[in-house]
């Protein structure tokens, strides 16, 4: 059980804090604009933040205790091909498609 | 609104909302887990609206479960938001400009897809006007967030999750690779993503999901290096 207390403090404080994570820059720089060093290393964010976000899900997947699933790692391949070749929604169905094909087959 | 930023509202709307996909299981699963660990709906329901960042609650519960003091609860759990930061400071650039209230409502919901899929088209469209591109922006957020909500709460009264043998638990990792891989469009992007798993396979070993922060710096860092190297290329030649 989670005390009553300590889930109030937690939700409230993190709500905060994570509002104010979001707002930093945007609520701060505002119009200003930033120098060019800045704008460059910008442009990278997405692709900087999320290989790093999924490769520890696909590596050693929460669902298998930790354990490097082929299934998933030919998953995660297709949806890249995919992702790279045609659109979202491809990526995703070639993605599950290709997880569900790879666990049936290699049981 | 005017036509064209109507248009662009809806725009980000339907570009936004093929992530429904894995919003509506992802919601379920927190209102679901949440209820199994003694909270109340209400409850569930304050932190998601205060929150909004599924990953940072999935942590923030289970290390209070554990009962973790507090500060290392908020210590963790602030962690895994720490890369909002850096959307926060991509999306100055784009929608900077826009007024204080549209800022703070643009920030309470900023979340993966509504920042990943907007930048991806403002960089795309670097002609789009400002209004446009805030525009664009809230049609993302209108895709996925109010659902976030609804699938919550919807997770918490019924308290079923999906079977996990349909093994949604991979259409997060699949759908963050949809959403990255169509960036890879210049040398600079593809180094930044491969400096990126490289960095989260070295430094996996930090706590609090700290590898996130470093591996995402140091992507930015190489991406931008390559950018400058190949400038420097072309213009001595």
């Amino acid at each position: 059980m989670i005390e009553r207390d300590i889930f109030w403090t937690v939700t409230v404080l993190l709500g905060i804090g994570t509002f104010l994570i979001r707002f930093s820059f945007l609520g701060l720089m505002g119009r200003r604009s930033l120098p060019p060093w800045a704008l460059v290393h910008l442009r990278y964010v997405a692709v900087a933040v999320f290989p790093a976000l999924i490769t520890p899900l696909v590596l050693w997947p929460p669902a298998t205790g930790g354990e490097t699933d082929p299934a998933r790692l030919l998953a995660a391949g297709a949806a890249f091909v995919i992702g790279v070749r045609f659109n979202v929604i491809g990526a995703i169905a070639a993605g599950m498609a290709t997880l569900y094909a790879a666990q049936y087959l290699l049981g | 609104m005017t036509a064209d930023a109507r248009s662009a509202f809806w725009r980000g709307f339907r570009d936004c909302s093929p992530f429904v996909l894995i919003v509506i299981p992802y919601s379920m699963l927190f209102g679901v887990v949440a209820r199994d660990a003694g909270l109340a709906v209400y409850e569930v329901m304050s932190m998601s609206v205060l929150v909004i960042a599924g990953a940072s609650q999935f942590t923030a519960l289970a290390l209070m479960q554990e009962h973790a003091p507090v500060v290392v609860v908020l210590l963790a759990a602030l962690a895994v938001n720490l890369r909002m930061a850096m959307y926060s400071a991509a999306l100055v650039p784009h929608v900077g400009g826009a007024p204080l209230r549209q800022r703070l409502l643009m920030a309470y919901l900023m979340v993966d897809q509504t920042f990943a899929v907007s930048v991806k088209t403002f960089e795309e469209e670097p002609k789009m006007p400002p209004v446009q591109k805030a525009a664009y922006y809230f049609g993302c957020v209108l895709a996925v967030c109010p659902l976030w909500y609804v699938c919550t709460f919807a997770g918490a009264v019924i308290g079923q999750a999906i079977p996990p043998q349909f093994s949604l638990d991979f259409a997060i990792p699949v759908s963050f690779i949809a959403l990255f891989a169509p960036m890879l469009r210049s040398l600079p992007h593809v180094v930044a993503a491969g400096v990126s798993v490289l960095g989260a396979v070295l430094f996996a070993w930090l706590p609090y999901n700290l590898a996130l922060v470093v591996a995402a710096a140091l992507a930015m860092i190489a991406g931008a290096q390559t950018e400058y190297y190949l400038q420097r290329r072309v213009v001595r030649p």
